[in-house]
């Protein structure tokens, strides 16, 4: 199996003198998908930042095996006087694609995400959670490899949250990227991973890799059950030893 | 001046795009009335203290300082050898006006436009802007007539000089209100500065350019009325003869006069608070549902 994303050994320190990251090592190979939580403050956006290089390391090693990297802000961060078609259309003008090809990709992603109908909306017109699946339509729309997610359903109401949480891992058994997952919430990390990174407070170390058996598509219902319930706990565990 | 040129654009409502058409015109026309009542209001309360003023205040013999609106009207409106003369200065002034803040327009976004391109960039080119601004237009105008001689162009330039800053001012501000999230989508993407500039920074600024605008229109009127006051040579403007008017104490038809002015800075100012409205409103997808 390729690691898509390889971090090794990476220290992030900022000219503040702030040490954000500390020794840090992870990877994450196709076709899996990694949360990471860990206390505010501990340096996932960081992290996040580090691997689609909009910022570099201070020391270590980063190695990225992908020819597309997609990236979820936090918030929708969509642009207001674009369509929600044109906004996923984005990337395709971006990256140079013809027009018919890359509207036909933005209306496939955008009906993948369930937004079929709404194309010519713009971002006003919507909803929280529905403009956060345009930003997720708009990760998807450029194929990556690799794609991170900055805690993007954080700032969503918990229906929408749930909601949006079960159509990602379908996505994801989908598309089968390899995926980077920043969040506060433990159910939300190990609902939708394959493996769960735990990490501690400032300076920002990893304390915990703990896999998650289930296969996908993961029902809803999941979350219920016992064997969930005790991996949250032993997740929560490791956060609470390290915060 | 930067405080009041530089506000942030109100919110306007945009809960209008579930309404029916019908609902929505008559939402419309209950806002533009309820818009336009307490203009009409203050315009009766200024006729009211405009008579109060001149049949209570003033003396018989001192009059003529106010004349009543009616006298006002009443002598030029009937009159074609007194209204000619100035509705081909007004519409000299017009020309004056939206030839300088078409120029300023160019001007104040290409400006800014360089002065977005790095930090260094604004930091250089910033000053000149503010100290072209705070010198005080009516300290300057008689050097440009020296300069530029006493004609139409000279007139140009006094609007451009009062138009500029506002231009400048509020398309920098808009063209560095894009988010540092959306500024990250396009470094993600790999965009050029010539796609962040024209798919990301110009579009986000356009809210900005169009308060800019609606404030340079109103300052090119005043402008363009300066620079016909000090600049006779070749046809005058309404600001020529508001000048002679003054000086042959030809009172009725210096209050038209100002009237006319007026008017024209309101409707300079309507038509670009409407086209403002306008175009932003479909810029971001009102009522297209």
């Amino acid at each position: 199996m390729t690691r898509t994303l390889v971090l090794d050994d990476v220290t992030k320190a900022f000219p503040t003198g702030t040490v954000a990251l500390e020794g840090v090592s992870l990877a994450v190979a196709a076709g899996e998908f990694v949360s990471v939580v860990g206390p505010s403050g501990c340096g996932k956006s960081t992290l996040l930042r580090l691997a689609s290089g909009l910022d570099h390391v201070t020391g270590g090693d980063i190695e990225v095996n992908a020819t597309s990297t997609s990236y979820v802000f936090q918030e929708a961060t969509l642009l207001e006087w674009r369509s929600a078609l044109r906004n996923v259309e984005l990337v395709g003008e971006l990256r140079g694609a013809g027009k018919a090809d890359r509207r036909r990709r933005a209306q496939e992603a955008l009906d993948l995400v369930g937004l079929t109908g709404f194309e010519k909306q713009h971002p006003r017109q919507l909803s929280g959670g529905m403009r956060m699946r345009v930003s997720i339509a708009r990760a998807l729309v450029a194929e990556p490899d690799l794609a991170l997610f900055d805690e993007p359903f954080g700032a969503l109401d918990e229906i929408t949250r749930l909601r949006m949480q079960t159509e990602l891992q379908s996505l994801f058994e989908l598309k089968n990227f390899a995926g980077l997952f920043i969040t506060h919430s433990v159910s939300e990390a190990v609902y939708l991973s394959t493996r769960v990174v735990v990490m501690s407070g400032r300076p920002g170390r990893v304390v915990a890799d703990i896999p998650v058996p289930w296969s996908y598509p993961r029902p809803p219902e999941l979350r219920f059950e016992p064997e969930f319930a005790a991996l949250t706990g032993e997740v929560s565990a490791a956060l609470g030893e390290h915060s | 001046m930067s405080a009041a040129t530089m506000t942030g654009r109100p919110q306007s409502g945009t809960s209008g795009a579930g309404a029916t058409s019908g609902a929505g015109a008559r939402r419309r026309l209950a806002a533009t009335g309820a818009k336009v009542w307490p203009l009409l209001a203050a315009v009766a309360g200024i006729v009211a203290v405009w008579y109060a003023v001149t049949y209570l205040v003033l003396t018989p013999e001192r009059r003529f300082l106010l004349p009543p609106l009616h006298q006002v009207l009443g002598t030029t409106l009937g009159n074609p050898a007194v209204m000619g003369p100035m509705l081909d200065a007004l519409w000299q002034t017009v020309g004056v006006a939206l030839s300088g803040l078409a120029i300023a327009v160019v001007l104040g976004i290409g400006y800014a436009v360089v002065m977005a391109q790095a930090g260094w960039a604004e930091r250089i080119l910033y000053p000149y802007a503010v100290i072209l601004q705070t010198i005080p237009i009516l300290a300057l105008t008689p050097l440009i007539g020296i300069w530029m001689g006493y004609g139409f162009s000279a007139r140009i330039v006094v609007c451009v000089i009062i138009a500029l800053f506002p231009m400048i001012a509020n398309t920098l501000f808009g063209l560095q209100s894009a988010g540092p999230d959306a500024h990250d989508l396009f470094t993600l993407n790999r965009a050029t500065r010539a796609q962040r500039l024209l798919k990301l920074q110009f579009p986000a600024a356009l809210p900005a350019i169009f308060t800019g605008l609606r404030n340079a229109a109103g300052l090119s009127v005043i402008g363009a009325i300066v620079g016909d006051f000090f600049f006779q040579q070749g046809s005058p403007g309404i600001g020529g003869l508001l000048r002679t008017y003054t000086l042959r104490l030809n009172m009725d038809a210096l209050f038209m006069a100002i009237i006319l002015t007026a008017l024209f800075g309101v409707a300079v100012f309507s038509v670009f608070a409407a086209l403002d409205r306008a175009v932003i409103g479909r810029w971001y997808g009102r009522g297209t549902s």
